[in-house]
């Protein structure tokens, strides 16, 4: 008798775990999903949720490959990024990209289409090492506040990424999760209110 | 609309949709078929023209961006009755087999050459990366090796 009540306290304990853990797992399923739902609310949240996007994230590789696609594969054909992050000399970027992006081939193009360079990468680092790394003077290029603003806003390899084309299957390719008009908000009103990245 | 440009180094126009891949301009409109269509994707190479002495993908260039540039196919990579080195070479190293993809290596090839004169293997691996479903590839290394000579012979 002790021993079949054993087992039932057992039983309802199993049942009790799997319950619990499905629920979670579900949660961390669903938990991108509920991140993308997320209201951003603050400047730096929106202006962060662009620049941790793939849109962005392609093009600021850790390595010497830039990133390509939906998924983030590193860029076919072998391509590098050279020595002056425009490719090779006989295979530059622009032996492919142009300064528009192409419906017949699918590839995409913007004006200065290049890799970021090396120093700038962001594939890896959180939102707040990126933002760091973006203000800082040694590692952005020297840029001051006003010079990020800029490149940030007005920079067409930048905003290209709300007009990403299509792929080689005429696919539309994903924008990032805010509008153009609302980053560029975000970024101005961070920027005048000095920048401040939270500590995480 | 009316894109100009220079074609071997002869001046042509053309009354086309702005968005057409140079590719087909080149090939059906000025009829000149050197140049081929292999992927319409910019991944295969064949389709490899010079704008401006820079290597292209011309089925991912729209016609409208060469207005005013100076384009050069296959056919005008020889002068004055001169075969190109990259020409010589690739008759020398007997390097077609089916000969479709080889317009698109000699133009990307000629492009390299302009600016490393002197390729290494790696150079080679790294800068010339058009598709040839017939493997050639190792007589046009060596052929590509032989050019950078006579390149060297000639200048």
């Amino acid at each position: 008798m002790k021993r079949i009540k054993e087992i039932y306290l057992m039983i309802g304990v199993l049942i009790l775990v799997f319950t619990i853990g499905f629920a979670n797992l579900d949660y961390y399923h669903n938990e991108s999903a509920l991140k993308a739902d997320a209201v951003l609310e603050e400047p730096f949240d929106k202006m962060m949720a662009v620049l941790t996007h793939k849109r962005c994230v392609n093009c600021h590789p850790a390595g010497d490959t830039p990133l390509q696609g939906e998924d983030s594969h590193l860029h076919n054909f072998d391509v590098v990024r050279g020595e002056d992050d425009h490719g090779l000399a006989g295979y530059t970027c622009s032996t492919c990209h142009s300064n528009e992006n192409n419906f017949y081939s699918g590839v995409p193009g913007a004006p200065h289409w290049a890799v970021a360079p090396r120093e700038m990468a962001w594939e890896g680092k959180t939102r707040i090492e990126i933002a760091q790394q973006m203000m800082d003077p040694s590692r952005n290029g020297g840029r001051s506040h006003e010079d990020v603003m800029k490149h940030l806003t007005e920079h067409e390899l930048v905003l290209w990424a709300w007009e990403p084309g299509v792929d080689d299957e005429g696919v539309p390719r994903e924008k990032p999760p805010v509008s153009k008009e609302e980053y560029i908000t975000a970024v101005k009103e961070w920027i005048a209110s000095g920048a401040v990245i939270p500590a995480e | 609309m009316k894109i100009s440009f220079i074609v071997n180094g002869e001046n042509r126009s053309v009354e086309v949709d702005g968005n057409t891949p140079l590719l087909w301009v080149i090939r059906d409109g000025l009829d000149l078929k050197g140049t081929k269509f292999g992927c319409g994707k910019a991944a295969c190479g064949a389709c490899t023209i010079h704008v401006d002495g820079q290597a292209v993908r011309s089925c991912s260039y729209p016609v409208k961006m060469a207005e005013g540039k100076a384009i050069t196919t296959i056919e005008g990579l020889s002068k004055d009755g001169q075969l190109h080195p990259v020409q010589q070479a690739w008759k020398e190293e007997v390097v077609p087999q089916c000969g479709y993809c080889q317009p698109g290596f000699m133009m990307a090839t000629a492009a390299m050459l302009d600016k490393i004169p002197n390729p290494t293997d790696e150079d080679i691996d790294d800068n010339i990366i058009n598709v040839c479903r017939c493997a050639t590839y190792y007589r046009m290394r060596k052929a590509i090796h032989r050019a950078a000579v006579l390149n060297s012979e000639n200048s």
